[in-house]
Parts: C-alpha cells; sequence; structure tokens
C-alpha cells in the first residue's frame, strides 16, 4: 500500500464510472462543486469528466489558496521587499502573480529585492536566523493545511528570541467560502450556479474534521462528501452525491476516512487557536470581502506579526477588466469563456490568478483539457 | 499548495522530526502537528509538516468498496448479457 496507486487504478474507475452512470437519473442534471484546487487539478489531470455522464457536471470552486489571493495582499508583500528592504520568504506558486504597476514578487526580485522561494515555514526561520542583521518576513497564505504550520514557526520564533522574523497572515477559511458561494452580495454581481452538493476538500479536512460542514448540510440544504485527492476517490465522492440527491438527503459524508474524522487535528486546532484569532473582514480574490474569512496574529505574538511591526497597510486593487477570474471562482464562468484564456493569459504569462497556480481552474484545464471542444471540460 | 502527499515514515532521528521516503527521495518533515508517530506508518506530508497518519484498516476498507462496484457493474452486465 502506497495509498496512491491503489487509488488510480483504471479498471476500478470503470467500475465506479458504470455505477454512476447507473445511478444519475437520466431525467435531471446533477451540479457539484469541487472547492478545492486539488480535486480540480485530479479531475483535469485523470479526465474524470469524461467518465461522467452528460447529466452529471462538476463546477470548479474556490479552494485554489494562490487564485483567492486580492493583488492588494501581493501588493503588501513586494513593498516588504522593494520599501522595507526585508528579505521576503513566499511559497513558490505566489511568486508569480501578476501585481499592481506591472509587478510580481519575481519580478521584484529582479529590481533588487530579496525575495526567497522556501518549501516551508520553517526554513523562513531558518533564514531568519542566519541572517539577524536582516529583518526576515514569511509571506503565510493558504487554507487550513498551511496554517499550522504557520503557527508552529510563530511559536517556535517566540520560544527562540528571534527578533528578526515575521509573519504577513493571509491565512484565509474554507467554511467562509462555501458560505459565501451559498449566499453573498457578489452572487447578484456574478450570478451563481445551482448547486446540488459540495465535494468537500481533503487536505484541509484533515485538520478541521468533517463538523464543520455539518451546518451547510442542514442550513443550506446541501449535501457534502469529503474526498481524497486521487481520481477514484473523487469519483466514489460523486456517486455518493448522487445518491444523496436522489434521495434527498443532505448529510455530511467522509469518502476520505483514511484520513479525515470527525473531529479533525486536535493538535493543530489548538495551536492555531493560541496563535491565531478571527479577522473581522477579509478580501478574497473574485468573492468580494467576506466578514471572519481570515485569521490574523494574536495580541500576544504582534511581535511577530509583519503588518504591525512594519505599519502595513491594505489596499484594494481592482482586477485586470477583461479578467474573468472571479466568475470562474464562484463557478459561474468556464475558463474557456473567459476571452483572455490562452491567448493573452496562458501559464507562461498569466494575467489572472487561475493560470498562475497549477492548482487553478484555468492551468488545469489549459494543461490537460484545452484540447477538448465543447463539454463540461 | 495543497497538494500534499502520503509518505513513509522510514527514521525518526528525535520526537520531533520524522525522515519520509518520496518515492526513493528522503526528506526530513517536522512531526510538530500529530502524536504517536512511528516508523512505517504512512503520514500527509505539507510544506515540511505531517498534517495527520493514514489509517491502514480505512484505506484497505475504501478500496474494497471500489471492488465492490466493479463486481456489483460485472454482475449487471452478465444479467443483462443473459436476459
Amino acid at each position: 500500500m502506497k495509498y496512491i496507486d491503489e487509488f488510480r487504478d483504471g479498471e476500478l474507475a470503470k467500475g465506479l464510472a458504470a455505477a454512476i452512470a447507473a445511478a444519475a437519473r437520466p431525467e435531471r442534471q446533477y451540479a457539484f462543486m469541487e472547492f478545492c484546487g486539488g480535486h480540480t487539478h485530479a479531475i483535469s489531470r485523470h479526465g474524470v469528466t469524461d467518465l461522467l455522464p452528460a447529466n452529471v457536471r462538476m463546477v470548479h470552486g474556490p479552494g485554489c489558496p494562490v487564485c483567492v489571493l486580492p493583488i492588494g495582499r501581493i501588493d503588501m508583500a513586494i513593498r516588504l521587499a522593494l520599501e522595507h528592504r526585508a528579505i521576503l520568504c513566499s511559497y513558490g506558486d505566489c511568486l508569480r502573480v501578476p501585481a499592481s504597476g506591472g509587478l510580481s514578487l519575481l519580478k521584484a526580485k529582479s529590481h533588487g529585492g530579496d525575495v526567497r522561494m522556501v518549501y516551508s515555514p520553517a526554513d523562513a526561520l531558518e533564514i531568519a536566523r542566519e541572517n539577524p542583521a536582516r529583518q526576515v518576513v514569511f509571506f503565510a497564505i493558504g487554507f487550513e493545511t498551511t496554517t499550522p504550520p504557520s503557527a508552529v514557526v510563530i511559536k517556535q520564533a517566540a520560544a527562540l528570541g528571534v527578533k528578526n522574523f515575521s509573519v504577513l497572515c493571509c491565512h484565509v477559511l474554507t467554511p467562509s467560502a462555501i458560505m459565501s458561494i451559498l449566499e453573498s452580495p457578489e452572487v447578484r454581481r456574478w450570478g451563481t450556479v445551482p448547486l446540488d452538493g459540495f465535494v468537500g476538500p481533503a487536505h484541509v479536512s484533515t485538520v478541521i474534521g468533517s463538523r464543520p460542514y455539518e451546518f451547510f448540510a442542514a442550513e443550506y440544504r446541501k449535501p457534502v462528501v469529503i474526498a481524497g485527492f486521487e481520481p477514484l476517490d473523487v469519483m466514489q465522492a460523486i456517486l455518493m452525491l448522487i445518491r444523496q440527491v436522489n434521495e434527498g438527503r443532505c448529510q455530511v459524508e467522509n469518502e476520505f476516512t483514511r484520513a479525515v474524522t470527525r473531529e479533525g487535528n486536535r493538535k493543530a486546532q489548538d495551536l492555531v487557536a493560541e496563535v491565531f484569532e478571527l479577522r473581522r473582514s477579509f478580501e478574497w480574490r473574485g468573492m468580494g470581502t467576506i466578514p471572519y474569512s481570515a485569521l490574523a496574529i494574536r495580541q500576544a505574538f504582534a511581535d511577530f506579526d509583519a503588518e504591525r511591526r512594519f505599519a502595513l497597510e491594505y489596499h484594494p486593487v481592482p482586477d485586470h477588466k477583461a479578467c474573468d477570474c472571479g466568475a470562474i471562482l464562484r463557478g459561474v464562468k468556464e475558463p474557456r469563456d473567459c476571452k483572455l484564456f490562452g491567448s493573452v493569459c496562458t501559464p507562461e504569462n498569466p494575467i489572472g490568478s487561475c493560470m498562475v497556480s497549477s492548482e487553478g481552474a484555468c492551468a488545469a484545464y489549459y494543461t490537460y483539457g484545452r484540447h477538448r471542444e465543447g463539454g463540461a471540460g | 499548495m495543497c497538494l500534499a502527499i502520503p509518505a513513509r515514515v522510514v527514521e525518526m532521528p528525535d520526537a520531533d522530526t520524522a525522515i519520509v521516503d518520496l518515492g526513493g527521495v528522503k526528506k526530513a518533515v517536522s512531526l510538530a502537528l500529530i502524536d504517536d508517530v512511528a516508523v512505517g506508518d504512512y503520514v500527509i506530508v505539507h510544506v515540511g509538516f505531517a498534517l495527520n497518519k493514514l489509517d491502514p484498516v480505512e484505506a484497505e476498507r475504501t478500496l474494497a468498496l471500489f471492488a465492490q462496484m466493479n463486481d456489483l457493474v460485472a454482475a449487471q452486465d452478465a444479467a443483462a448479457g443473459s436476459a
């Protein structure tokens, strides 16, 4: 057992595809949103859409942390590197996201900024310890999977008394984003898609557990099936969603029992609660400002909060006018509906965030689905 | 970002660190977020941290469910063929 190949078996996929076809009632349409960029990637890469009947449609959601990061937040990171002359440490996927003034973190580096790609927040803390004369900032982005590691390094920095390390906290919360898709003022602007249920996040759920989704199932009458990131996992989750819809059930079910429990990882949750608190509001790219949808560093760890240390202010920046990332992140449009897709906007020259990260819907379509004309992608 | 991967723990040099094997590549990951890890366990690795352990019994159960689906479809096909 390696927990990968077994869950990609082509023969078993055929069986699951047949079971899905048998379960889906021909007289109705099914639309399910896969929240996670990881699922979008798996669905595109393994051609899962090709195995689904025409009346079962997958809608891509906003679960790619790079895609939902607004330009104004990247501008803050660039200011730290260029104006405050800090060593700015970032995960690799943020480096090429277009920011204001034709800049990106990578271009800021070519303008003399000390921008460094790190694999782990622990690497950023190490860089701070190796460069005591410089300020080192970790650009912390991501959902509930990346938040606990950020909490660990902040606590380590405090315990070690590291004076030149801080974190630009841009961590966001999955349940808030799902709620915003179901109910928010932006729905009027972008329109909305009828959704019959959600494929729930895999790794986010290993941390927060399946319990936070019970609210959606109960309050919004939407079934949620948490699924692993391998193609068979996604197909099994789709089958479980179709069955719930057919039977009129709206429950939280867990396909990913090998890694997800109802309670999640309590140790990680406690660390996050100790270091972070809810932000009153946070702007998401393409989703607008969502109340209590992100985290800030608690007062007790204020010394490690880059926003306070450098008195940074957030300035919202509108997206490129022709870019449809906002509508794509909400599942209202598909990548090929955007007139920039594949022409001006490519993974080599991304205009919008959905093309930058490999988990973005546009990048996944461009890489794996571009050859296909029409259909659901 | 979220493309965390399952990896097998092959060594534990200290209580807070595991050496995992990722398809032949060995890498040190932090165990600060989980307890009770032993050599031979599979963990989900994300940004240098083990997020959780994988449960082999549950994994087998899920695979058995997939196989069951295959058997069901084969039985249906056989029934359709003989009808």
